[in-house]
């Protein structure tokens, strides 16, 4: 079992997919992940792909804070995504809820959603920052064993 | 092939086609980021995203989805098995028709509607290049005298001499087989989304897998047709080439286009070139 997993776990880190949600954020995180998928940062040679469908992505990406219309949107979109799966907040309002933290209809991050792995701060936070977070995120699949249990939430 | 017993040209074929396959679809990543300015995956990036997805959890709508993603792996495969063990070019043509029915009627059968119009665009795509293949089929048969691959493979002169119009048009073909812009309408590959996943959208995990792998076989079948041109390694590998080249930079030159204008632009060039060489070689010119 040991030579299947760290097969398995080597094309996991070497083709994360990944599904950006932008939820009800300004955008400037939005704009930073996209240009991450331009030839000046290109995503693509870690194999990363930006799918559009929750039940191909391996990789959920929450920027903005979350608010309370949008909250069951990301959640139906976190369960619709088949095991193994990382969730990822990048930029602050994702992380804590940034400037607008206090505000009446934002629930304050991802974390008040979802079950998130990587945390990437800045506002926005750089490319560099986020390609970092996203191989960052798919450190769990370089052990042995992975997280590729049947069980999820 | 010919000095292989059956069995043993049928595992052969069984086991190399995904892997070339995916070496050309690899091949075609790296170089397409390469003309964009970008490194790119490594070439054998779409063994990654296979092993990736055979590993993966898969969402059942209902079960007919998985249950045709098998039967379309199962139809492809077959189809390259049969051209592996000789088999007559009309029976390949029905075999490889089927095997676009079984994704189609998966994809169908899922309550969605991207993965319904994306079924119902595979199917115009299915129109457009069908009839122009079955006529390059026909052009193979007249250059070479029979449908046997054997034969056709045995002629006297190589085809790409006699009938290097039906090359183009089997490169139309290829073009929309392999999901090329313009014709990339029913399902976008990889980076690019069209009806978020189209016809792809409700297969996930080892069932997109599964879909995969029979794409890689179409490739494969494909390529052994394109190396009917000029039956000889290096003949065949400069057909090849030459094509896998073309469709790279049509590729990365042009968008994605309608099925309307897809519609026009393939079936009046294309019948028209088969035809004009069909009539080139039927009155001996």
């Amino acid at each position: 079992m040991g030579f299947r997993n760290a097969i398995l776990n080597r094309s996991r880190r070497k083709s994360p997919w990944m599904l950006f949600f932008n939820g009800g954020g300004c955008n400037g995180c939005a704009i930073e992940v996209v240009a991450c998928l331009t030839p000046v940062y290109d995503l693509e040679r870690f194999g990363i792909v930006n799918t559009g469908n929750p039940k191909h992505a391996d990789v959920l990406i929450v920027a903005g804070t979350v608010n309370h219309r949008n909250r069951r949107t990301l959640e139906n979109l976190h369960h619709a995504m088949p095991p193994p799966r990382i969730v990822m907040a990048v930029g602050a309002c994702a992380c804590t809820g940034g400037i607008f933290k206090e505000a009446y209809n934002v629930l304050g991050g991802a974390d008040k959603a979802v079950d998130v792995d990587v945390y990437v701060p800045g506002c926005p936070p750089k490319p560099e920052g986020i390609i970092d977070g996203v191989l960052k995120g798919c450190g769990p699949w370089k052990t042995s064993g992975g997280n590729d249990d049947a069980t999820d939430d | 092939m010919d000095g292989l017993t059956p069995m043993v040209a049928a595992a052969t074929a069984l086991i190399l086609a995904p892997l070339a396959g995916g070496l050309v679809l690899g091949l075609d990543r790296k170089l397409t980021a390469r003309l964009q300015g970008r490194y790119g995956p490594p070439v054998s990036q779409p063994f990654y995203d296979l092993v990736k997805l055979f590993g993966k959890g898969a969402r059942w709508v209902n079960r007919w989805p998985p249950f045709f993603a098998v039967l379309y792996a199962f139809g492809a495969a077959a189809s390259v098995i049969l051209f592996a063990l000789g088999g007559d070019l009309l029976v390949l043509f029905f075999v490889h028709t089927l095997t676009i029915g079984f994704l189609v009627m998966g994809a169908l059968a899922a309550v969605s509607p991207y993965s319904r119009i994306g079924a119902g665009r595979e199917l115009i795509q299915a129109m457009i290049y069908e009839p122009l293949l079955l006529v390059v089929f026909m052009s193979f048969h007249q250059a070479a005298g029979s449908f046997d691959i054997a034969v056709v493979r045995s002629a006297s002169s190589p085809l790409v001499g006699e009938i290097p119009l039906a090359w183009a048009a089997l490169f139309l073909v290829f073009l929309i087989k392999m999901r090329k812009s313009p014709f990339d309408f029913s399902t976008a590959h990889h980076a690019h989304q069209e009806l978020v996943q189209g016809i792809r959208t409700e297969y996930s995990g080892p069932f997109l897998a599964l879909v995969e792998l029979g794409h890689l076989y179409e490739i494969a079948f494909f390529l052994l047709l394109f190396s009917l041109f000029w039956p000889t390694a290096w003949g065949a590998s400069a057909i090849l080439a030459a094509t896998f080249a073309a469709s790279l930079l049509v590729d990365n030159v042009v968008p994605r286009m309608t099925w309307r204008w897809a519609l026009r632009m393939v079936w009046i060039p294309g019948l028209l070139l088969v035809f004009a060489n069909m009539a080139w070689i039927y009155y001996g010119l």
